[in-house]
């Protein structure tokens, strides 16, 4: 009889369910993995070391292209620490629109993770219906900041403008009759909270869409539950932070542990799974998707009746308005030294984290008092989840690494940094 | 949060003693700056006491000192390894920091064995910066490209590298070559002097 030797895959670096630029190289004993070896590092860019080179303000859209399947919580996280360092208050209203942005950054990823981990593992349809509700969201992003996804919306000091009185519509098209447009445009005839109210009211009925499609599906249950299970005590272990850690039952939500900007004020559920499989993930992530609608709508009531600044009125952390410049000489030296040397930030150091759709994701600044940061670093919940790849793909087949990569939700961008 | 850090500085001076290192609390974090003889051995402590139970490693960040302040370092001050904990149990939050004594050589004990989440950010500090954790099962580059030579963090590390990758239609493979642009700063890097402009 032949000897039957181990076998080494290469799968990826361009593999379509790699979710990116992900080399695993897999041992195999028939079809069972007996060790994987991701080799991660194939989109690195040194941003960290970029944004020893540039300004506290021009380091900042660095953040948008880390993980760039959740912008905005990105530079949050950056935000807080410089804020940190800075010790400075950030205005009501602009906490609660990055409150409420977070939440759509979250519904942002947590749809695109459901989208391609139900298409890798077999299911097409779901990928379209969440592709659709995405669309509605980009267009949140646009309508705030002028791009879709890199937004740069958030600064040290609150965020970069107000929310628009008005939502941008659908201009007419040789392919479009006018009936069409007036159906495509019925929702953004008021303002962008207005639109966002709309979709909440929309967005429960899309997650039971989901769920009739997957919860109990007979496929998807067949490749999701049972698979990957971490127990709680090997999570913590493992570094595992977001929905990986809930997952397997561990009720730890920095929105709710170590409260920032005003999630104290609001009120909403902390899912947990008890199996710490697959499955779980998934449930607590289409859970997460209901809790973030229910901040979304807390917030944009409250952001109705209270109008006022949206950033600090230090003109050395951020810029006066276009008005003031232009008339006043004082502030046309602020703007031109904010633009130009940018803001000072005290020695010190401060690691400042916030719950991240993936997880924890953290930006620990070290500065020596200069206009750039001597240090920083970031904090990837991406990392801490895939450098667990071996021990959660052990024993289990090649199909059943594809659903573990799916459901650790990585992101090459923030991995790889 | 400031009444939570204090608990947590008693905490530390009462199971470690005076001689694990000095405590500091600066902007509502606790930062404890200790050996590099010791560390193992206090990282233990750290998870396992149960005044204490920082159960996860949330992150390892290598930092290269040498130019800090525009100024030079004093010997074996160079390299640190920054550790960022967390206790789940007592929602506490924990900075250790930890000077590899050697400048040209920096070695830190490895803390895998405790925390199994350090490995790769353990291989990341290694990458980056050459510290050498003494007791890593695994220690290989993570983040730079098969074949790199240097450690790119490191501040006498050019920001735009030693080496360019490009196509050679000639030899019709990708070749490496020295870098052909110029370095170019346009925000000049400045510390002011303490109250300027008021401040």
């Amino acid at each position: 009889m032949a000897e039957i030797k181990n076998y080494t895959m290469n799968f990826g670096p361009q593999h379509p369910a790699a979710h990116g630029v992900l080399r695993l190289v897999l041992e195999l004993d028939g079809e069972v993995v007996q060790r994987a070896d991701p080799h991660v590092g194939l989109l690195h860019r040194a941003t960290e070391k970029l944004a020893e080179h540039k300004t506290y303000l021009q380091s900042l859209p660095y953040l948008d292209r880390l993980d760039y399947m959740s912008m905005m919580c990105n530079e949050h996280a950056y935000c807080l620490a410089v804020e940190n360092l800075l010790q400075i208050e950030v205005p009501l209203r602009a906490q609660y629109i990055r409150v409420m942005f977070d939440e759509i950054t979250r519904l942002l990823n947590h749809l695109l993770w459901l989208g391609s981990h139900a298409l890798d593992v077999g299911a097409m349809t779901i990928f379209l219906y969440a592709f659709r509700e995405r669309e509605d969201l980009l267009d949140m992003y646009e309508a705030v900041s002028g791009a879709r996804m890199h937004a740069a919306y958030y600064r040290p000091g609150g965020v970069y403008r107000d929310l628009p009185d008005t939502m941008p519509q659908y201009s007419a098209q040789i392919t479009r009759n006018a009936k069409a447009m007036r159906q495509m445009n019925a929702n953004r005839q008021g303002s962008l909270l207005d639109f966002i109210e709309d979709f909440t009211n929309r967005f429960p009925a899309y997650v039971d869409e989901y769920e009739t499609l997957l919860t109990d599906n007979r496929i998807w249950k067949q490749r999701l539950v049972g698979i990957g299970v971490v127990s709680p005590e090997r999570a913590m272990a493992l570094g595992f932070t977001g929905p990986m850690l809930r997952g397997s039952g561990v009720p730890w939500d920095l929105r709710k542990k170590q409260p920032y900007e005003v999630y104290d004020l609001l009120d909403f559920d902390i899912p947990v799974g008890v199996n710490g499989d697959c499955y779980d993930r998934y449930l607590v992530r289409v859970e997460e998707l209901r809790q973030s609608n229910r901040i979304i709508r807390q917030c944009v009531e409250w952001l109705r009746n209270h109008p006022g600044p949206v950033i600090v009125d230090d003109h050395k952390i951020a810029p006066p308005s276009r008005v003031d410049m232009k008339t006043n000489m004082e502030e046309l030296i602020h703007h031109f030294k904010l633009f130009t040397e940018g803001m000072h930030v005290p020695p010190g150091e401060a690691y400042s984290a916030v719950e991240h759709p993936k997880g924890e994701f953290g930006v620990y600044i070290i500065s020596d008092g200069a206009n750039k940061p001597y240090r920083m670093k970031f904090r990837p919940p991406g990392f801490a989840h895939l450098s667990s790849m071996d021990e959660m793909a052990r024993g289990h087949m090649i199909a059943d690494v594809v659903a573990i990569i799916g459901t650790m939700d990585i992101v090459f961008g923030d991995i790889d940094r | 949060m400031s009444q939570r850090s204090e608990n947590l500085a008693a905490a530390l001076q009462e199971v470690l003693g005076a001689g694990a290192g000095a405590v500091t609390q600066a902007l509502g974090e606790t930062t404890l700056v200790t050996g590099a003889a010791g560390l193992s051995g206090v990282m233990r402590t750290l998870r396992d006491h149960p005044a204490l139970r920082f159960a996860t490693l949330v992150d390892v960040c290598g930092v290269d000192y040498s130019q800090y302040g525009d100024q030079d370092c004093a010997p074996g001050r160079r390299f640190a390894a920054v550790y960022h904990l967390v206790s789940l149990a007592h929602n506490r939050r924990l900075r250790v920091r930890s000077f590899a004594p050697d400048d040209d050589f920096p070695v830190l004990a490895s803390v895998v064995d405790i925390w199994p989440s350090a490995n790769w950010f353990e291989r990341e500090a290694f990458d980056l910066f050459g510290i050498m954790f003494e007791g890593h099962p695994d220690l290989r580059r993570i983040l730079t490209d098969y074949g790199f030579i240097g450690h790119p963090f490191r501040k006498d590390f050019p920001l735009a590298g030693h080496v360019e990758m490009r196509y050679d239609p000639e030899q019709k493979r990708v070749i490496y070559q020295p870098v052909t642009i110029e370095p170019r700063e346009v925000t000049p890097r400045i510390i002011r002097e303490e109250k300027y402009a008021g401040h």
